[in-house]
C-alpha cells in the first residue's frame, strides 16, 4: 500500500510541477471562473431574484465547468511524447497512475475553487461567515466526487477525437447526482439552516464518492491499457 | 531470459485485418541481443510492445525474467516531458523504478555522461534538438540499469558519431549480460551489434537465425532478398 501510495505521488508531483511551470491550464481555469461569475453577477436582475436563490447554482455550475479544464488537460500531459505509453511499460501500477491523476487533478480544482469563493462571495454578497467551514466541507465532498469520476473518462476519451469536446459529453450526465446534492446543501447553508438539515446530503455525497473511488480505481486499468 | 512463446496478435476485422505477429515464438539468453529486421509495417513495434507488455498478444505468451522493472524501453517517441529539465525528467523515471532517492542523482549523472549530453542536464527538454532528445531518451531508458533492453529504431535522429557512440554503449550492455531485443529496418545499423537475427515480414512470419559467422554484408544481403521475395 505504501508503495502505491508513493508512486502515486510521485506521478501527482510530476504533475504539478508541470502544471506550475507551466501555468496555462491553471491560468484558464481562473480567468475563466472569476469571468463566469462576473457574467453571472451583471446578467440576472436583483430585482426579480434574490441572488441567496441563485447563488449555489452558479457556484456549481462554474465550479463543474472549471474542473472540466482542470480533467481535460490531465492525461493530454502524457500525450506529449507519448510519456503515457513509457509510464504503462514501467512498474508503475495502473492503480499508482489513477491516483496519481487523481491527487493533482484534486490539487487543481482546489487552488481554482479557492480562488473562485471569495469572487463568489464578493459578487453575491452571500452571508457564508457562519458556515464557512461547512461549505467547505460541501465543496470537498462535491469535488472529490467530480474528479474521481472526472479522472477516469479523461483517460477514457484521451485517445479519441475531439477529446475535449468528448468529456463533457460523457461525464456531465454522471455529474449530476453530485451537483444537485451539492446545490442542495450549499442552499441549506447559505440561508443559514442548521447542519443537520444538510446531514443526509453530505451522506449521500460521501457514498458517492466512496462508490465511485473504489469503482474508478478498479475500472481505470480498461482505459488505459491495449 | 526473454521467452516467447505463439505469439499471435492481429490488428482490425473482416477484409482489413491485418495479421502483425502469426505464431512467433523464441528465448533470449542474457548476453544476446536479437536483431528483428523487417520493413515499415512489418510488425516490429507490436512484438516489441507485446514483449514490454503494452499489448496483450490474442495468443501466446511473453515474458521477461524480472517482469516490468527488468525493462528498458525505448519506443519511437521519447516519452520525456518538454517543460521539466532533462534532470528532472530522469530523477522522475528514477522513482517510478524505484531507484533509492540518495542514488538516483549520481546514476543520472551517470547516463548522462555516458550519452554526452550533461551539459544539457538543466535545460528543458522541448529546448533540445531531436538527435539530444534521443540520447535523452536512451538516458531514460537506462536509468534504472535494466536487464533487457528493448529498443525501436533507437538509431532514429542520432547523427553519425551518436550512433557510433550508441552502438558502442549497447555492446557494453551486451557484454555486461544484458538481454536486447532491436528492431529496425536499416540492416547496416543493427547487424554488428546482434547475436540472433530475425527477419519479420508482414503477415507476421518471423525466422530465427543464428548469425554464426556470417558477415554483415552477407546477413543484409538474405534479408533484402527475403523482403524482395515478399
Amino acid at each position: 500500500m505504501s508503495d502505491l501510495l508513493r508512486r502515486a505521488w510521485t506521478v501527482a508531483r510530476k504533475d504539478l510541477m508541470l502544471e506550475f511551470r507551466t501555468r496555462t491550464a491553471l491560468l484558464s481555469a481562473v480567468v475563466f471562473t472569476a469571468l463566469v461569475l462576473t457574467v453571472f453577477n451583471f446578467g440576472r436582475d436583483p430585482t426579480a431574484v434574490a441572488p441567496l436563490d441563485l447563488a449555489p447554482s452558479i457556484l456549481w455550475v462554474t465550479f463543474t465547468f472549471a474542473a472540466m479544464v482542470a480533467l481535460n488537460r490531465a492525461f493530454q500531459l502524457e500525450l506529449e511524447n507519448q510519456a503515457l505509453e513509457g509510464l504503462l511499460v514501467s512498474p508503475l501500477s495502473r492503480y499508482s497512475l489513477y491516483w496519481g491523476k487523481l491527487v493533482a487533478n484534486l490539487v487543481f480544482v482546489a487552488v481554482v475553487e479557492a480562488v473562485g469563493l471569495p469572487l463568489f462571495v464578493l459578487f453575491f454578497d452571500v452571508p457564508v461567515g457562519r458556515v464557512v467551514l461547512p461549505l467547505c466541507g460541501v465543496i470537498a465532498l462535491a469535488t472529490l466526487g467530480f474528479v474521481t469520476v472526472g479522472t477516469l473518462f479523461s483517460a477514457m476519451v484521451i485517445r479519441t477525437r475531439f477529446a475535449e469536446l468528448m468529456l463533457p459529453v460523457l461525464l456531465l450526465p454522471f455529474l449530476i447526482p453530485p451537483l444537485v446534492l451539492a446545490v442542495l446543501a450549499t442552499a441549506k447553508l447559505l440561508s443559514a439552516r442548521p447542519l443537520s438539515d444538510s446531514a443526509g446530503y453530505l451522506k449521500l455525497l460521501a457514498a458517492y464518492d466512496i462508490v465511485f473511488l473504489v469503482a474508478a480505481t478498479f475500472l481505470f486499468r480498461f482505459t488505459v491499457d491495449e | 531470459m526473454l521467452r516467447a512463446e505463439g505469439l499471435r496478435h492481429a490488428f482490425g476485422e473482416g477484409g482489413g485485418r491485418v495479421v502483425a505477429l502469426d505464431d512467433v515464438s523464441f528465448t533470449l539468453a542474457p548476453g544476446h541481443t536479437l536483431a528483428v529486421f523487417g520493413p515499415n509495417g512489418a510488425g516490429k513495434t507490436t512484438l516489441l510492445k507485446v514483449l514490454a507488455g503494452l499489448i496483450r498478444p490474442q495468443r501466446g505468451t511473453a515474458s521477461v525474467t524480472g517482469g516490468r522493472r527488468a525493462i528498458g524501453w525505448i519506443g519511437h517517441r521519447s516519452h520525456l516531458y518538454g517543460h521539466l529539465t532533462l534532470r528532472e525528467n530522469l530523477r522522475f523515471w528514477a522513482a517510478l523504478y524505484d531507484v533509492p532517492r540518495t542514488a538516483s542523482a549520481a546514476r543520472a549523472d551517470a547516463v548522462m555522461r555516458r550519452l554526452g549530453i550533461s551539459d544539457r542536464a538543466d535545460q528543458a527538454v522541448g529546448s533540445l534538438s531531436q538527435g539530444l532528445v534521443q540520447r535523452a531518451a536512451i538516458a531514460r531508458a537506462l536509468i534504472h540499469d535494466p536487464q533487457t533492453l528493448l529498443l525501436d529504431e533507437p538509431f532514429t535522429g542520432l547523427d553519425l558519431a551518436a550512433a557510433a557512440q550508441l552502438r558502442a554503449l549497447l555492446g557494453e550492455l551486451r557484454g555486461a549480460g544484458r538481454t536486447l531485443v532491436l528492431a529496425t529496418h536499416n540492416v547496416d545499423e543493427g547487424v554488428e551489434l546482434a547475436t540472433d537475427i530475425a527477419f519479420q515480414r508482414r503477415g507476421g512470419f518471423i525466422r530465427l537465425a543464428p548469425r554464426g559467422t556470417r558477415s554483415p554484408a552477407q546477413i543484409a544481403d538474405e534479408y533484402r532478398l527475403a523482403v524482395a521475395s515478399e
